[in-house]
Parts: structure tokens; C-alpha cells; sequence
């Protein structure tokens, strides 16, 4: 019998519509009842997720904003988060320079349109891609850390004897590294924007030698503020998904190591599908307010 | 923060415990008392909810119905300010230590310390010192967890534990996974500083030598309830199969394969 979460899940639409005619034997029956448990299972399972990240999220939220902070813990997961990111994100922003000059100089000169190769590498970079692949990126990086983090920690009690403690682990834990990836998520998209330009300009210039000087001004010439700083600033959006769903994700791990590999491979799953949602989200209220 | 010491009443007092896993009942009514400066050990089969008893005990597990009074106060509603002075006073030793992966010995012992009250870091150190120095690790400070022995991180969990002064310690298994002469070694260590601070203490373990070492009263949990509480010559005279067996096996049995 096919078990597959969306096998059940798809298997369970007729019974929602009415569909499903009524079972003949008693064997039937019984197979019926267990399906409609299967899949009672995870509705309930998939509305309960969603309840106690809903909870976690405003004790982190309460946990923040109530004294005592603990500000050098924050400072060390800056550290852990934005330092220790930094190459992984310049590499991958100098690469997606590279890419975006080649590939795109090859469709400009199709149509006679070689001359605004800087403005679309930079505008390109500075408003969608350097964004989201620092996002992606760090998704990686630090939601799998934090999740494999906070979950080794969750099965070996040690979030249970920080409690005992009478120290908040959602102060302690969760609020910084929420707050550390809110705050070094834009300062991470402004190392990849960076990269990918300088390497955008370097493959260019490669082709087809152009200034430094030149290659900016012809850049940013048509670029504002409202093109560079939301986009920018949408990231901290990134950043608050990537730290709670890694911190939510690790502190409810449980079943030893398996759970802690469970807890860091959702972690990113989850950060980089809501980091794409959100992304499809804050695009649009970008357009609608600062276009 | 009143004193403990100044207030009467038992160190813990428990009525009726009742705690459940979905369909499985672990605690079906559970009645115990523990006096101040008194040790209560627990005794009892593995998956007995020896363990959930004591985190229910810290508030780290809700009970389903039935009242927990510790330090003379009720655990039931209480809000997480209130629940974390009630810890303030209250030790855990975790049964596999639970020491911070990250921290070193120093700061294991210092972090409930550093986030519960100011101190001067002159006091907070010196404190520090002292209490690694009651466990026999002040030379291994700054030591990571992942350096030191099992039997080492015992002893800093007990270092920790009692970091705050607590008027109460809980041991989960104190000498669980230890070799005999170590697990020995933690319970005359745990004796010395019971008899030192006077705490009221409950101990969950398997090892019957030990319990009749550190113990002043046992209690044997079995199927959700408390079987038996008395001495240990009150549970050798019981004429309960249950006990009977538990006690006869536990006698043949070397301490550290009974703990594992």
C-alpha cells in the first residue's frame, strides 16, 4: 500500500468532495477507516505545525523585547552568522556576476543592446539577485547549523537544564540568533551585490575591455534609493524566517540523532520555500509602494 | 524570596500525580512527601516515569491533574517568573549531565551564575572556583565537556546544579553508565555534600547499593504508583513479589550494569 504522505493527502480529495462511494465489505470498511485516520492524521499534524510555530514565534517575539538581553551572546552568533557566512555569500554573489554578464551580454548583443549590459547586471543584482541567492545561501548554511545546533542540544537536555536554570532558552537560544540573522542578512546581501558586480564588471571587461569608473556610472545611472533599499532591507524579512524556522525546527527535535538530521534537513527545506514565498510577496508590496 | 529554611511544611509535597503520554498512563496517582534536609530515593523499573517524575517535579512537564508543591509552593499555574524562582532553588543533575557542548567546565558552572542576579565577576569566579574544588575538578576548569570522562561530567553537573545554593537537589541516575568505582565515588560525593548543605534531595536510581547508601527513605514506583515507601530494611522485609524480585535481582546484579 503506497504510504506517501501526498499519496495520501491527494487520495483523501474525493472523500472531501463527496465522491467516494461506500464500502462493500467489512475489510473495506476497516481499510477506509484506517486511510481516513491516515489522513486526519495529517491535516492535523500539518494545522498543529503551523500552531506552534505561531506560538514559538510570539514567545521568541516577548523573549526579545524583555530584559535582561543577552547582548553578548547576540555579538557571537553575529560572529557565527554574518562573519563566518561572508565567504560562502561573496563566492556565490561574485559567481552570479559572472553568470549574469556572460549570459546576458550574449542576449544583449542579439538585440543591439550591448551598451546597457551595467545598468542590467547592476539593477539585476542590487533588486532580485543578490537578495535572494544571500538568502538561499544563508538558508543553507545557518538554518542547517541552527537546526542541528539547537536539536543536538534539544536531545541531550541541555535546552531542559538551561530551564532548570531558570534562564530563558527562547531569550537565550533563539531570540539572538533571530536577531543576529535579521541583522546581518542586509549586510550580507550588500558583500554579495558587491561581489557580483565587481565580477559582473571583471567578466565584462574580459570580453570586452571597459573602466571600472565607466562600467559604475553607466550602472547606476538610472539607479534610486527605492531600488536599492527595500530590496536590501526585504532581507531582514529573510533573515527572520531563516533564524525562527532553524530555532523552531532544533528545539522540537527528539528521537536522538536521527531527530537532530531531521531537524537540520527541514530546517532548510522549510527556510528556503517560505524565503521563496515571501520573496514572491515582498516583491509585490515593493512594486506597489516604492515603484 | 522567602527562605525555604524559615517556611514549614515538606520540602515537596505531591498529591494524586497523574501524567500520560497519549493512550499511556506513566504516573496514575502519585502521593509523596519529601521533609526538608531529607533524601528520598526512587527506586523502580526502566519506562517506569521515574524520570517524568522528576521533570514534573522542576516544571519541565505539565502534570494531566494533581498538585506539586515544592519549596511550599504550587507548581499549577504559576507563571514563568514565578516558576523560575521556584527553580532558583531547586538543583538537577541530568542523568547523561547535559553539560553545555560549547562552554567549558568554567562556564558550565558559571552560567546560572552569570544570568540569575548580578555578581561582581571577582565573586562570581571565586564562587566558581569553589564549587569545581567541592568536586574534586578545579584543576580541569577549562576543560571542554567533550575532554573530560563520563564520571568527570557528573561531577560538573553536580557542580552546576548546586551553582545557585538550591535548598532542593534532583539526581536523575546519578551513577547511570559509570564503572563501579566511579559511580561510588559520585555517591559519597553527593552523601558529603547532602550532609554539608542540608538539602532536601530525591534521587532516581537503579543502583540498590547506592540507594541504601545515600538514602534516608525509598520509594519503589512501579506500574504509575508508588509501590512501597520505607527504609531499605522496610523494603528487604516487604513480602511484595514485586520488591521481592526488584530487591533479590538488585543484590546479584554489579551496580554499573544495573544503572545502564
Amino acid at each position: 500500500m503506497i504510504r506517501h504522505p501526498l499519496f495520501l493527502f491527494a487520495s483523501s480529495i474525493p472523500g472531501w468532495m463527496g465522491l467516494r462511494g461506500q464500502p462493500e465489505t467489512e475489510a473495506q470498511l476497516r481499510a477506509q477507516d484506517r486511510r481516513e485516520i491516515a489522513q486526519n492524521h495529517i491535516v492535523h499534524s500539518f494545522f498543529e505545525w503551523f500552531g506552534e510555530l505561531g506560538i514559538f514565534c510570539a514567545r521568541v517575539i516577548s523573549a526579545a523585547f524583555n530584559p535582561p538581553y543577552e547582548g553578548r551572546e547576540l555579538f557571537h552568533q553575529l560572529d557565527e552568522i554574518g562573519s563566518k557566512s561572508l565567504p560562502l555569500v561573496a563566492l556565490a554573489g561574485a559567481a552570479t556576476g559572472v553568470v549574469m554578464s556572460l549570459q546576458t551580454r550574449d542576449s544583449l548583443i542579439r538585440f543591439g543592446a550591448k551598451s546597457v549590459l551595467p545598468a542590467v547586471i547592476v539593477i539585476s543584482i542590487i533588486k532580485e539577485t543578490g537578495p535572494i541567492i544571500t538568502a538561499l545561501i544563508t538558508s543553507g548554511r545557518v538554518g542547517a547549523g541552527i537546526g542541528a545546533e539547537l536539536g543536538s542540544m534539544k536531545v541531550t537536555e541541555q535546552i531542559d537544564a538551561m530551564e532548570v536554570s531558570a534562564v530563558n532558552p527562547y531569550k537565550y537560544l533563539a531570540a539572538t540568533r533571530v536577531l543576529a540573522c535579521m541583522l546581518m542578512l542586509p549586510l550580507l546581501t550588500l558583500s554579495a551585490d558587491f561581489c557580483g558586480i565587481m565580477m559582473g564588471w571583471i567578466a565584462n571587461t574580459l570580453a570586452e575591455p571597459i573602466s571600472l569608473h565607466l562600467f559604475i556610472v553607466e550602472g547606476f545611472q538610472n539607479v534610486t534609493f527605492n531600488d536599492f533599499l527595500p530590496p536590501t532591507l526585504k532581507t531582514m524579512v529573510f533573515g527572520l524566517i531563516i533564524g525562527m524556522i532553524g530555532c523552531f525546527q532544533g528545539m522540537r527535535a527528539r528521537g536522538g540523532t536521527e531527530g537532530v538530521g531531521r531537524a537540520a534537513t527541514t530546517s532548510v527545506v522549510i527556510a528556503s520555500l517560505f524565503v521563496i514565498l515571501a520573496d514572491v510577496l515582498l516583491v509585490r508590496l515593493i512594486l506597489v509602494f516604492f515603484s | 524570596m522567602e527562605n525555604m529554611q524559615n517556611s514549614g511544611g515538606p520540602a515537596i509535597a505531591v498529591k494524586d500525580l497523574r501524567k500520560s503520554f497519549g493512550e499511556q498512563k506513566v504516573l496514575n496517582g502519585v502521593n509523596l512527601q519529601v521533609g526538608r534536609g531529607e533524601t528520598l530515593v526512587i527506586l523502580g523499573q526502566s519506562g517506569t516515569g521515574k524520570s517524568v517524575f522528576l521533570k514534573l517535579l522542576i516544571g519541565l512537564l505539565k502534570p494531566d491533574s494533581g498538585s506539586i508543591e515544592v519549596a511550599g509552593k504550587e507548581l499549577k499555574g504559576l507563571e514563568m517568573d514565578n516558576l523560575n524562582q521556584i527553580r532558583k532553588k531547586v538543583g538537577f543533575l541530568f542523568q547523561q549531565s547535559a553539560l553545555y557542548d560549547s562552554l567549558s567546565v568554567e562556564e558550565n558552572v558559571a552560567f546560572p551564575l552569570a544570568r540569575n542576579g548580578p555578581m561582581a565577576p571577582g565573586e562570581q569566579k571565586d564562587r566558581v572556583r569553589n564549587l569545581l574544588s567541592q568536586v574534586g575538578m578545579e584543576s580541569d576548569g577549562s576543560k571542554m565537556p567533550s575532554e573530560i570522562s563520563g564520571g568527570m561530567q557528573k561531577r560538573v553537573g553536580l557542580a552546576r546544579a548546586l551553582a545557585l545554593q538550591p535548598d532542593i537537589l534532583l539526581c536523575d541516575e546519578p551513577t547511570a553508565g559509570l564503572d563501579p568505582i566511579t559511580a561510588r565515588e559520585i555517591e559519597d560525593l553527593i552523601l558529603k555534600l547532602q550532609k554539608e548543605r542540608q538539602m532536601a534531595s530525591v534521587v532516581v536510581t537503579h543502583d540498590l547499593r547506592g540507594a541504601k547508601t545515600i538514602s534516608n527513605r525509598l520509594a519503589v514506583l512501579h506500574q504509575g504508583n508508588i509501590l512501597i515507601e520505607g527504609t531499605f530494611e522496610d523494603l528487604q522485609k516487604s513480602h511484595d513479589s514485586f520488591v521481592l524480585r526488584f530487591m533479590a535481582e538488585g543484590a546479584q546484579t554489579p551496580c554499573h550494569e544495573q544503572s545502564v
